[in-house]
């Protein structure tokens, strides 16, 4: 009981908190919007049992990248462009559609998964509580020890290229 | 209902109520130590010896006129100080202060939350403080508090690699990231855990001074090259707040120092069964005693260093701090595993 009310909470405020960030006016108040959002997902994973990841969630999105997004936007003054013969009623009908076609979409997917759902030793369930790190660890260097390589390759070129570009010449 | 809900409650205030008379004490300690440590008195005159100087200080913070300057963001500018401190008091919740007392028939953990992730959990919350600092420079719509802000965050964030990284090490030695687990692992090796990675204590000594802004790498907040840095603005009690979360994160800091190297709320040799005659000193007393200790040394320290240059700080964090700090994290797993 207590669950279901944490979750329709939380989902409500991640919701709000995601409309508020791209209805803000003003930039730096959608990337504050945008990390209480993601401290409230990580209050989601608090209740799936998954400490950890939330602790990451926390350290490493809201903490980390979103403050680099933030300096970004501090620094660069954005003025909302000004748009000549920009057709209102034509984007909002877009957005509409596109609305339907994701919900059509996400319909589609619960329903199969209804119809078919995962075996029932698929989610560890309670051990997972103790020994989040633990698991973590070995499922990351055994089982997805590849992904997990190629992840860090990405990062590697991203700040090889961002030290490039911003390089000042020798 | 009551295990669950009075007995933290009740913890919390306590531990929040101990945190924000510290502060204010410790407020005053940093004075006159730092007036004895330059051959003068310091506070004197409010009450003997300079007690009540405390007293007077929250008073003038909180009559204080608050000053809001124009053009500021209301909603950001207001925010900016309680995004400081929130992070700096909520830390305090997995800090294990002591062992098991029985009170009332009942025995309590001195310690709000045992959480399994309570190191990185300090970590996390320590990273949103830096929005703080971010917000309020930009917020207050003024060059001086924006160049800080931005030079006060880039020293934090840089910072806060190279002592994450040797928390690692702490962890590969202790194999659990849970504080009173921590505590628990030096009480079963025998020894404090700075005999044991002595170079990760010292790495994390000198990055915490870093991460409280305090000196030698107190740049952004230094009164002859940026005003007040990032809290320039600020008048009365949002002042207050800023200064509030500062102190308060030179305690957690060294909370977590002692939880972590010097043995917690142990006594001194806790395996020694002929010094169990120490033990009528309380667990919580120890970890007081030892936290004090630290915080004396980050006064001391205040006292002796001239402070660095922006360049030099940067270069000690990436090019010194974090190339040791991950070498140690390599050579404690490999004495880990072959041994």
């Amino acid at each position: 009981m207590g669950h279901v009310i944490a979750f329709y909470t939380l989902s409500v405020l991640i919701l709000g908190f995601g409309v508020a960030v791209i209805t803000a006016r003003n930039p730096v108040h959608s990337v504050l919007f945008l990390v209480v959002d993601f401290l409230f997902v990580a209050a989601l994973y608090v209740t799936l049992g998954a400490q950890f990841l939330a602790v990451i969630q926390v350290l490493v999105y809201a903490g980390g990248i979103v403050v680099l997004y933030l300096f970004v936007v501090m620094l660069v003054r954005l003025r909302r462009p000004t748009v000549p013969h920009e057709d209102r009623r034509r984007l909002t009908r877009l957005g509409v559609a596109l609305a339907v076609l994701v919900l059509v979409e996400v319909v589609a997917i619960a329903a199969w998964s209804v119809a078919s759902p995962l075996p029932a030793g698929a989610v560890g369930g309670g051990q997972l509580v103790a020994a989040n790190v633990e698991q973590v660890g070995m499922a990351l260097y055994t089982d997805y020890l590849i992904p997990f390589e190629v992840a860090s390759m990405l990062l590697l070129a991203a700040m090889v290229g961002a030290i490039v570009l911003a390089r000042r010449p020798l | 209902m009551i295990d669950l809900v009075v007995i933290p409650l009740l913890k919390i205030v306590f531990v929040l109520t101990g945190v924000l008379i510290t502060v204010m004490y410790l407020v005053l300690l940093e004075r006159k130590v730092q007036a004895w440590i330059q051959s003068r008195l310091g506070p004197m005159r409010v009450g003997p010896h300079g007690i009540l100087q405390p007293v007077a200080d929250v008073l003038k913070l909180f009559i204080k006129e608050d000053i809001t300057p124009v053009r500021v963001d209301r909603a950001v500018y207001t925010a900016a100080p309680i995004i400081v401190l929130v992070p700096s008091l909520i830390a305090f919740a997995v800090i294990p202060f002591g062992g098991p007392v029985t009170l009332f028939g009942r025995t309590i953990d001195l310690h709000i939350a045992d959480i399994n992730v309570g190191l990185l959990y300090v970590v996390a919350v320590a990273s949103i403080g830096v929005y703080g600092i971010i917000l309020g420079g930009w917020a207050s719509n003024s060059k001086y508090p924006l160049l800080g802000a931005l030079r006060s965050s880039a020293q934090l964030i840089s910072y806060e690699v190279a002592a994450t990284m040797t928390l690692v090490s702490v962890i590969v030695t202790a194999g659990t990231l849970s504080m009173t687990g921590l505590v628990k692992a030096q009480l079963d090796a025998g020894v404090w855990f700075v005999f044991i990675q002595p170079v990760a204590c010292v790495i994390f000594l000198i990055a915490s001074l870093a991460e409280t802004n305090r000196l030698p790498f107190d740049l952004p907040e230094a009164e002859a090259e940026l005003v007040a840095g990032f809290h320039t603005e600020y008048s009365g009690m949002r002042f207050a707040l800023f200064f509030l979360a500062e102190y308060a994160n030179m305690i957690v800091v060294s909370s977590v120092m002692t939880t972590l190297f010097f043995g917690g709320w142990l006594r001194p040799f806790p395996n020694v069964a002929w010094l169990g005659f120490l033990d009528w000193v309380p667990t919580w007393m120890w970890f007081c005693l030892k936290t004090f200790g630290f915080l004396y040394l980050f006064l001391w320290i205040r006292a002796t260093f001239p402070r660095y240059r922006y360049d030099q700080l940067m270069r000690i964090g990436w090019k010194v701090l974090l190339p040791l700090a991950i070498a140690n994290v390599v050579v404690s797993g490999a004495i880990k595993v072959l041994f």
